[in-house]
């Protein structure tokens, strides 16, 4: 019985709390920049493509809804197309634990209804953003051994010149 | 809506849901014209000048005993196959005996009714709630005592068998 | 003021749909508050025009007889229902002189047989629909509202005993000098649960129980039948609201406001304390409803008769 009391008269003091919720298009709510929205494909500081088709997103995938093709250029792997099909997508995030590069990235947006279901199949140009993303500083070529064009082996950072085995000297 | 018409035409109405609730196959629509009966009595009292007694009428019977004879029928849902049979049932050969003794009982009352010096004019007076009460506690007391033993004897008898049952288990 | 009766029947019907009409947004909006969100605030000015948009959409809905149904009782369901409750609020006396039956001096039994019928509404409803759910439903609405009714009608004794008349209009008069919510506060009590179980409104919506029985005696109706459906429970507890004011508050009586202004704010009152009820109280199991009604409430309101008839008869004898 004095359960019950208690239990309306604290009911009856929501009347007096302030609103959870919020009206939505109007008032946005916040998001924190780790929410799971739509996925991108970011670039590197200099302005390259981070991603280097190494697929692990794709086999991370649960639901199998990215698809790529590897393309190379200068000695840099890069996508040829890079497919997500949103509608299948599940915004686990796995993509982007997997993905060695910080390439593929998960944003706070969350605003993609279409009303045809193929243009939730997105495509390279509508994932790749001029920017860096979540992590501004960070290269891969940068801080991996592969030599490319402008940069040779034990040129990375924190990374020793290459033993030159043919050498014999102690 | 002089008094007459009104008690004629309550009771044309019970009559004829009477008549429907004996040819009805189907259970509850054989209910459902008993429940209209009642309610036809019911504004037969009252018009009589009888409010109380009406207002007891939908109460007890329409209101609790009519159900329960409806959640009963819905508790066992006879289905199609009963409705058949209830309609083979209800020719001629059955009715006839039954209607036979209806209509002797009817006379006898009719004949009763015509030799009474009951209900032989509107001189209607209104039987309010506190006469009907003064009236079953003081020269119908033995009645009322009686009744209430009865009733007694019935809470006495369903709470045995409910708690026989609950026992066993 | 003498208004002419069909003024005052017209105008008091309206009235009741209206009230229920609005209840139902009401309803939703004070849920919303309880729960820390603003409710339904889209469709006008704070959402008021909610209730035009349910009624253009029920209205508009495919009013659907499903082929197994048995169709004239199935019709005759929610007529039953809606009836019963409207004409309840015949004898309701709103003001000293609105009353549609005048002073009926058999108004509460009236009052009590409506309520009696409007058990057809749900059990017809259930048996009907042809639907193992909505006969679930419906069986437990009639246990539930015929056990309920007996506490509901000895709750009242009380009343009826000190006021010494059956008459609505008397029992307001009776209580001019103390709202009978003080000394048959048991009665009170009582009353106002078995009114919800009679409603069965949340928390005792075990007929309708959405989450076992999909939505229980009603689980077949659409359009405007299960709008009649809607509209009677809302009317319902404006009238268990009405009730209590006309019991238990002192119907129209009060200081300086006038006495429909009184009338209107109990009612109201009542109605937002039965939508708090709803937001805050679980619903119980079945049996534990049933055992509650006769285990707890009757002993309860048979006490209450005998102490209220004890002190009347000490009274008369001082
Ligand atoms: S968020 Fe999950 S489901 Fe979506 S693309 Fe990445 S791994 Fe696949
Ligand atoms: S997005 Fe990352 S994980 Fe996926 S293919 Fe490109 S580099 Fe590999």
């Amino acid at each position: 019985m004095i359960g019950i009391i208690r239990t309306l008269w604290l009911t009856f003091l929501h009347l007096f709390h302030k609103n959870d919720t919020v009206p939505y298009p109007e008032t946005k709510p916040y998001l924190s920049p780790r929410y799971r929205g739509r996925i991108i494909l970011s670039r590197d500081p200099n302005g390259e493509e981070r991603c280097v088709a190494c697929n692990l997103c794709a086999a991370a995938c649960p639901v199998d809804c990215i698809s790529l093709q590897k393309g190379e250029k200068d000695g840099r792997w890069y996508p040829e197309f890079f497919q997500i099909n949103f509608s299948r997508c599940i915004f686990c995030g796995f993509c982007e634990e997997a993905c060695p590069t910080y390439a593929i990235q998960l944003t706070p947006d969350f605003e993609m209804s279409e009303y045809v279901r193929q243009n939730l199949v997105y495509e390279k140009q509508d994932l790749l953003i001029s920017g860096t993303g979540k992590y501004p500083d960070y290269s891969f070529y940068n801080v991996s051994g592969l030599a490319i064009p402008g940069k040779d082996k034990g040129e990375a950072e924190r990374e020793a010149a290459p033993i030159d085995i043919h050498a014999l000297l102690p | 809506m002089s008094v007459d018409f009104s008690v004629g035409l309550y009771g044309l109405i019970a009559i004829a849901a009477t008549a429907m609730v004996i040819t009805r196959a189907r259970p509850v629509h054989a209910l459902l014209y008993m429940v209209v009966a009642l309610l036809a009595l019911a504004c037969l009292f009252d018009s009589l000048g009888a409010p109380f007694a009406a207002m007891l009428d939908v109460i007890v019977y329409a209101g609790a005993i009519m159900v329960l004879f409806v959640f009963v029928v819905m508790m066992i849902n006879l289905g199609q196959p009963d409705e058949t049979r209830e309609r083979s049932w209800i020719t001629p050969s059955n009715w006839f005996g039954p209607s036979v003794l209806a209509a002797l009982l009817l006379t006898t009352l009719i004949f009763a009714l015509g030799h009474g010096d009951a209900a032989t004019g509107p001189n209607i007076t209104e039987v309010g709630p506190t006469a009907v009460g003064m009236s079953l506690f003081g020269p119908y007391m033995l009645t009322v005592e009686l009744a209430s033993f009865l009733l007694l004897a019935g809470l006495v008898s369903a709470f045995h068998i409910g708690r026989a049952l609950g026992e066993k288990r | 003021m003498i208004v002419p009766m069909p003024i005052i029947i017209v105008v008091t019907f309206a009235a009741v749909m209206g009230v229920a009409a609005v209840s139902t947004m009401v309803e939703r909006r004070l849920l919303g508050f309880f729960q820390d969100r603003p409710g339904p605030n889209r469709v006008g000015p704070f959402g008021m025009f909610q209730v035009v948009a349910d009624a253009v959409k029920m209205l508009f809905k495919q009013d659907w007889v499903p082929p197994f149904a048995d169709k004239p009782v199935f019709l005759l369901a929610p007529i039953v229902g809606f009836m019963a409750v409207l004409l309840e609020f015949g004898v309701i006396p709103i003001t000293p002189h609105w009353s549609i039956a005048g002073d009926l001096n058999v108004g509460l039994l009236f009052v009590f047989a409506m309520m009696g019928l409007a058990v057809y509404s749900v059990v017809l409803a259930g048996w009907s629909s042809n639907n193992k759910f909505a006969l679930l439903g419906g069986m437990r609405a009639a246990a539930q509202m015929i056990s309920y009714e007996v506490f509901m009608g000895l709750s009242l004794l009380g009343v009826v005993m000190t006021a010494g008349s059956f008459s609505l209009h008397d029992i307001v008069l009776a209580q001019s000098r103390c709202w009978f919510v003080i000394p048959q506060f048991l009665g009170c009590i009582v009353f106002l649960i078995a009114g919800i179980a009679e409603t069965h409104r949340l928390p005792f919506d075990l007929p309708e129980g959405e989450n076992e029985l999909g939505a229980g005696f009603h689980t077949e109706y659409s359009g405007m039948k299960f709008g009649m459906f809607f509209l009677a429970e809302y009317a319902g507890v404006a009238m268990i609201s009405a009730l209590i004011t006309t019991l238990y508050l002192g119907g129209w009586g009060g200081p300086i406001l006038p006495p429909f202004l009184w009338f209107a704010i109990k009612v109201v009152f009542l109605i937002c304390f039965f939508i708090l009820l709803r937001a805050a109280l679980p619903r119980p199991r079945y049996d534990q409803l049933m055992s509650f009604g006769w285990k707890i409430l009757l002993p309860v309101s048979l006490i209450n008769i005998v102490l209220t008839g004890a002190i009347l008869l000490w009274q008369a004898g001082a």
